[in-house]
């Protein structure tokens, strides 16, 4: 029987001493009435030799493409040994450290971890992590509410230039408890948001103000002075941050003036740091805070102490805050973190080191510089807004291109390009307007080909449409 | 030894970025960093070194018996993580088209139909993360059902006093306030206390079946109609759902909605605290509200539904689609059992559970619920050796771990005092339960004659026992060199 190990002789043995005639006995106090029938639906069994044919099939099912496509995945290099070790059997099939003592590996790796994603940010303090980008900023935002005392208004801002489905994410998780989000439109010209703008929506008391960096369209945010603005009127700031741009962008704990310096807390999604883009998941939400509020922090801690003989040792920590103390005044429902996850994050950049991190993100910067000025150099392709990008740009096709974003993704697709994320339901009034993305990956060779089959198909459509004007 | 401890500056032996940092001048200079992060300087051997044997510290399903009571810590079969990692997989970006998304689209359309079958429920969402988010997308539909009936004066959730502690901080989180039933000597729910607790104000109440006691609830069918003449949904947690697999469903007992944790019943790997998933099923009734996204099947075809397809969707819990590497595990388990086996599953759990306790009860334990079935899970209470040896059911749990045992669920559930949650599951040989029960006869000796033994555990592992005061007092969370 697969996966279990019981012998006719053993089941015997075992219902003796129980006192049962059958196994079937054992569930006798449950209805016979209400009983499960044969689940047809579900097929009969298969052995592993068949699954692996099956899931090959599958696998090979799915596109092959050249990947430009950002947008909140991406795609990485990942040294092998990350997930060879990760998938050792005493990390893989570990659960919670419960049981310190027997836990020791997890517990200081996740130590490690906190470590490290302090160091990247500039924040003081890390938790073990949340599911992933967007449910973090929604557990942020929750955290503002409670930390930001002074404030009763529980209405925080979100600029548009915040990735559209963290914002969605955001909004399912906090509507139950009164919280409010107020939009900040961004500058059309810069693609970021001004600090005018955000005047013009601070209407009265605000909780906290959340600014990714970079923003959805790959655009620099005037971080510095939108945060020394925040903390003037006692508002919180929230940083949403792609920890792998952070080894080179000012990072989230530096930002502002010194004296009321850096983001109260920082979110964003780990992905980057070690988790293939595996169709969406898993991947890790980061969390980290300034110390005066690491008791509203939701999700697991793990902190340093030291045995009965004084020997180092891991232990979760303020426990208190966590559902299985509290219940209902807990800080959050999060019962886990994304261990698995964290674990191959944590080898990745320890592997990496700060060089190896800051080399990557300089030539996800570089080749997208170079990518956007060869496809720019067609005519009908434009880079949507001034300001600094980094390794993501919006690029809009004008009239000259005759082509919707959609055709023109769809015509890039067929030449084996995944050519960027169709920005035009989330933000029309960009038009027809693509986010296109490298990575440290794409090289000069796959630029070449991206550019190549970008003035194939918007000429290809020029000259179709030139042809039906004809007929 | 921290990995921060191994570094020296200028140390960098891994051919893992490009050798070349390009030029970030076109940036204006005060967005850049001004002092690199203190990351480690290791090179790629030492990281190896280091991370494997951190491993060899932990304690793991692949190493050891690991009872952990209402946790299922079940065989996680290896080909279940080889063949979700195939590349196919790995790199297939969350926004490819559909169309290019097939293969993954396909095991996920079977997953949502194989779910719905085993629990009885009409329709299933795959997006929420975990156990907790499963619970909220739950709890969450439910508040969407009343309000999209106009009903908003359901602001109560009932949980019984057994439940995990999810469960009332997730109702909180949604917006409801809580109300606890308490639970009967017998294990099941008072009946009387909850005719008292319903009314108009009743917007559910969220039930583990068997409880976290370890027992059936046999009462299921009063309680739901109790639910429901109030106007209330009952909710069904998903925790213990590896006890009745393939023998009983939540939608035949009369739940609303479900949330099952695929990390338990369908073996993905717990990797030391997470990933997990919380897939949450419905009844017709529920099936607008179910989170986003849900993949459907069109002329052979699989996509996504989205907002526009969806209109009541409670909405989003996730940047894409939940956890697709873990959702793909379970996908891969279920495709092994079958339906003939996922009977099994209940029944060999069942019969571990059981068989256990029989021998608990024959070894001189006290059980927390005498005289009812186990069903995966039971429950022994060591409140008689605390009374006489002034030993707790912590120490027995730190001496198990010397002796080369993952130690059950200690302290939980908060009713019985002094208890172990001793959950065996179904991949566990009777050898090993045996070697178990020794191992727990064995203390319970020790209790009496060497008590110092159950206080001084563990002393075979790489720590004694921590300061966990000292931990909570002197926060030190993080390496600061």
């Amino acid at each position: 029987m697969p996966f279990i190990p019981h012998t006719e002789t053993e089941i015997t043995q075992m219902l003796n001493t129980i006192g049962a005639d059958s196994i079937d006995d054992l569930f006798d106090e449950i209805p016979v009435h209400l009983r499960a029938a044969v689940m047809d639906a579900i097929p009969t069994g298969m052995n592993e030799m068949e699954i692996a044919r099956l899931m090959k099939q599958r696998a090979e099912l799915n596109t092959k493409a050249l990947c430009f496509l950002g947008a909140g995945s991406y795609q990485h290099h990942i040294p092998s040994a990350v997930w060879e070790i990760t998938t050792r059997g005493e990390f893989y099939s570990a659960y919670t450290p419960y049981q310190a003592e027997a836990s020791q590996g997890t517990l200081q790796l996740t130590y490690e971890f906190q470590s490290m994603m302090t160091a990247l940010t500039a924040m003081d303090v890390s938790n073990a992590s949340m599911y992933d980008g967007a449910s973090s900023l929604a557990e942020a935002i929750l955290m503002a509410v409670r930390a930001n005392r002074k404030s009763k208004s529980r209405k925080i801002l979100i600029p548009t230039t915040v990735n559209p489905v963290y914002r969605q994410t955001a909004h399912t998780i906090v509507k139950g408890q009164q919280v409010e989000l107020v939009d900040v439109p961004y500058d059309k010209a810069s693609g970021t948001v001004n600090l005018e703008q955000i005047k013009q929506q601070a209407d009265g008391d605000i909780t906290a103000i959340v600014l990714q960096q970079p923003n959805f369209f790959g655009c620099l945010e005037a971080v510095d002075e939108i945060t020394d603005w925040a903390h003037e009127n006692n508002i919180l700031v929230i940083a949403v941050v792609n920890p792998l741009v952070m080894s080179v962008i000012n990072p989230p704990g530096e930002w502002g003036a010194e004296a009321n310096k850096g983001a109260d807390i920082a979110c964003g999604d780990g992905q980057p740091l070690g988790a293939p883009m595996s169709a969406g998941g898993p991947y890790y939400g980061l969390l980290c805070c300034k110390q005066a509020y690491v008791r509203q922090m939701p999700g697991r801690i793990v902190g340093r102490t030291v045995d009965l003989d004084g020997k180092e040792g891991f232990v979760l920590t303020l426990q208190a805050r966590e559902q299985h103390i509290r219940r209902s005044k807990a800080t959050s429902n999060i019962c886990t973190n994304q261990g698995l996850v964290v674990t191959a994050s944590t080898i990745h950049m320890s592997i990496m080191g700060a060089k190896g991190l800051e080399n990557t993100a300089a030539a996800c910067f570089a080749n997208n510089n170079k990518l956007v000025e060869k496809l720019t150099a067609i005519d009908g392709v434009n880079k949507c807004f001034s300001g600094s990008h980094f390794h993501e740009t919006v690029l809009v096709f004008d009239e000259k291109s005759g082509q919707s974003a959609a055709t023109v993704l769809a015509a890039l697709m067929d030449k084996g390009i995944l050519g960027g994320f169709n920005l035009s339901q989330d933000y029309p009034e960009l038009g027809n307007a693509i986010l296109v993305c490298t990575t440290e990956m794409r090289n000069d060779d796959d630029i070449e080909a991206y550019a190549k089959a970008m003035k194939e198909v918007l000429t290809s459509a020029v000259k179709n449409e030139t042809l039906a004007e004809t007929a | 030894m921290l990995i921060f401890e191994h570094s020296s500056e200028g140390r960098n032996g891994a051919p893992q970025s490009p050798v070349e940092k390009a030029s970030l001048s076109a940036l204006p200079e005060n967005l850049l960093r001004k002092t690199q992060a203190a990351l480690p300087e290791v090179s790629e051997l030492q990281a190896v070194r280091h991370f494997t044997r951190l491993s060899q510290k932990n304690f793991s399903i692949d190493t050891e018996f690991y009872p952990l009571g209402s946790c299922t810590m079940k065989y996680n079969p290896r080909a279940c993580n080889s063949l979700a990692m195939l590349p196919g997989f790995l790199n297939a970006h969350p926004l490819t088209p559909d169309e290019q998304n097939q293969g993954f689209l396909a095991c996920m359309h079977d997953l949502q139909s194989m779910l719905c079958e085993a629990t009885g429920m009409a329709a299933f969402s795959l997006a929420p993360m975990a156990g907790a988010q499963g619970e909220f997308a739950g709890v969450a539909m439910i508040d969407a059902y009343h309000k999209s009936r106009g009903d908003d004066q359901r602001k109560e959730i009932l949980v019984p006093d057994a439940a995990h502690g999810t469960n009332p901080a997730t109702a909180v989180m949604c917006g409801f306030s809580v109300k606890e039933i308490p639970t009967l000597d017998n294990g099941d729910v008072d009946l009387d206390a909850l005719k008292q607790a319903v009314g108009p104000q009743t917007a559910g109440l969220m039930l583990t079946n068997p409880s976290t006691l370890g027992v059936f609830e046999r009462n299921i069918e009063a309680i739901a109609k109790v639910i429901h003449e109030a106007g209330g949904l009952l909710y069904y947690d998903g925790a213990n759902l590896n006890a009745i697999l393939g023998k009983i469903r939540p939608g035949d007992m009369g739940f609303d909605v479900i949330h099952s944790n695929l990390h338990k019943t369908f073996s993905t790997p717990h990797g030391g605290g997470g990933p997990g998933s919380g897939a949450v099923g419905v009844a017709e009734r529920l099936k607008p509200f179910l989170p986003l996204p849900v993949v459907t099947k069109e002329n052979e075809n699989y996509r996504y539904l989205t907002a526009q397809d969806c209109p009541e969707s409670i909405g989003r819990l996730s940047a894409f689609m939940g956890n697709p590497g873990v959702l793909l595990r379970a996908y891969i388990y279920m495709r092994f059992l079958g339906r003939e086996g996922m009977v099994r599953v209940a029944e060999f759990a069942t019969l571990n559970a059981n068989y256990m306790m029989a021998e608990a009860k024959t070894r001189g334990f006290t059980l927390a619920i005498d005289s009812r079935r186990a069903s995966h899970e039971f429950i022994i209470t060591l409140k008689n050796e605390a009374r006489d040896y002034h030993v707790s059911a912590m120490d027995f749990a730190k001496r198990l771990l010397d002796l080369g045992y993952h130690a059950p669920t200690t302290y939980f559930p908060l009713l019985v005092p002094e208890c172990l949650l001793i959950e065996p599951t179904e991949s566990e040989a009777k050898e090993a339960l045996d070697g178990f029960m020794d191992a727990l006869e064995q203390i319970k000796k020790e209790a009496k004659e060497t008590p110092e033994l159950l206080h001084a555990a563990p002393q075979t592992l790489p720590v004694k026992r921590l300061d966990e005061v000292r931990a909570a007092k002197q926060l030190d969370l993080a390496y600061k060199g």
